[in-house]
Formats: C-alpha cells, structure tokens, sequence
C-alpha cells in the first residue's frame, strides 16, 4: 500500500542538542554518564566536550513524510539501527529528514504484514551526515483492515 | 569485571542486570524519548490493544543496552549498532544486558549483544561494532 511512495522524503528540521533534555535521556536509560553531563569531564576527555547516548536520536523532529499516513496504533518495531560517522554533540545543531526506504509484504501464520522501513538522516550545519537511523516497522493484518475502513 | 581493554574474542562485557521494570521508568523514558504510546504507560490502553500489560518501549531496552559501552569513551564509539526486538518487557521483568565479542578487527570491536529477561529469554539481540578511535 506504500510502494508508489517509496524514495520520498520529509523536509529537514533544524535540532539542537540540548544539556538538559540529553541529562534527562540518559537518567531514563539509566546512564547518567559524566561523558554525557559533566561539563568538566567533557571538555577533557577526547572529545573536548559532552556527548549524547548512541538511542538519543529518538528525541529529534525528523520531518513529516507528508503522503505516508502510518497507522497511530497497532505497529509494531522490528528493528532498528544507528549509523554513526561520530557520536552527537552536545550543544551542536542537527538537520533531520526522513525517508521512506522500503515497503515490502510477506505472509506469513498471522496473514498479510506490510514491513516499512523509514530511514532518518542527521546532518550537521554544513550538510555533513553524522548519523543514520534505521527502522522497521510491522503492520499487521488486523491493523490493514483497520486503516481500510 | 571484564573491561574493553582486556577481553579476547568469545569474552564478555561485564553484564548488568536492571532493577524490576517500574512503572516511573516507562514514564520517564516517555517524557525523555517523547514516545507517549500509551500501551507503555496506561494498563487500559494496553489491554485494548490485546496485551496482558503495558510493555516496554523497544527503544528504552536498547536505550539500557548501549550504556555497557558507555565508559570506553575514550577507546572509541558505537559506529554501528543494530537490533532486532524478539520479546515484549512487562513490569516487574528483570532484564540483564550483555554483550559478546565476535571479532576484533584493526578498527573495531565486533559484538554480539542482547537482552534477556527473567526466564533468559531474549527480548532485544543485534550487533555493535565499536569503532576505535
């Protein structure tokens, strides 16, 4: 049902990195890394600066694919990846977009499942990538149905 | 305790094991993450949705799991970090996150990872390849 919208994109959205929304992601995850926010120990270590969690990007406005209408309950997550060039920032501003990557459909015990995979970008200032995220998402059969009606 | 430094391949990370899966984590993680599905938080829409019981967000187990290589910071980074969600996490689950290394590499470190719950059942497994510096 999405294959005609594979390739389209969202428009980019500027994010800034900020110290305290990164403090309270990592406290969620159990992380409260200094790497992540101590502003001493971030400017000695390598990075002469904080960091943000690997999953931080989950946080980010990525856009709107305006034509792809998922449905707003009963997906399910299959998978998920993070490409990194290097990690995040923090007080640094990142340029999100999404794209619909793929559409594909198999079947299988529970019926008809639709797979949909969004990829988003984050780039810096300059239009350089830092990172990629992958994820697929499951819609089943029950939930078609539902969006048909 | 076993450290990046030091472990050869088929080795361990040292393993953590979470505290019971609370209510207030899921509530936190949905305002940190902006995730506000309420079949993480509300008992009510969970069971709508045909579950016994809210369920973790996916993204706050895998959240958990990258922070065993949070303090080899200055040996390098999660460069590549992919997962497969394999089980649901209800309240009350005990969840132990741990990683294997595969391969070692002039660049990275290769792991495989997972998180399994009480009954050593796998709820999330993927891949890390942690680059070095």
């Amino acid at each position: 049902m999405f294959h005609d919208l594979i390739g389209s994109k969202s428009n980019k959205v500027k994010n800034f990195v900020e110290h305290g929304r990164v403090k309270q992601f990592a406290e969620s995850i159990g992380d409260l890394h200094p790497i992540y926010v101590d502003e001493e120990y971030g400017r000695k270590s390598k990075y002469g600066r904080n960091i943000a969690p690997p999953t931080y990007p989950r946080v980010f406005d990525f856009g709107v694919l305006e034509q792809v209408k998922l449905p707003s309950k009963g997906l399910i997550h299959g998978e998920q990846r993070y490409i990194f060039k290097r990690p995040l920032f923090v007080g640094e501003e990142v340029y999100c977009y999404t794209e619909l990557q793929n559409y594909y459909e198999k079947t299988g015990g529970n019926g008809l499942m639709g797979f949909v995979v969004i990829k988003r970008y984050g780039e810096d200032p300059e239009g350089n990538l830092i990172f990629t995220e992958e994820m697929t998402a499951i819609i089943t059969e029950a939930v078609r149905k539902a969006m048909k009606v | 305790m076993n450290s990046l430094t030091q472990i050869k391949v088929g080795e361990s990370l040292s393993e953590v094991t979470l505290p019971p899966v609370s209510r207030l984590d899921l509530i936190k993680y949905a305002g940190a993450s902006l995730d506000f599905n309420p079949i993480h938080t509300i008992d009510e829409e969970a069971s709508k949705a045909g579950l016994p019981g809210v369920i973790a967000h996916g993204m706050w187990t895998m959240g958990n799991l990258a922070k065993l290589f949070t303090p080899y910071h200055e040996i390098g980074f999660m460069k590549d970090y992919q997962i497969r969600f394999s089980g649901m996490v209800f309240l009350g689950d005990v969840i132990t996150l741990k990683a294997v290394l595969s391969e070692e590499t002039e660049n990275a470190f290769i792991f495989s990872v997972r998180a399994v719950n009480q009954k050593e059942k796998d709820v999330i497994k993927g891949k890390v390849v942690f680059a070095k510096h």
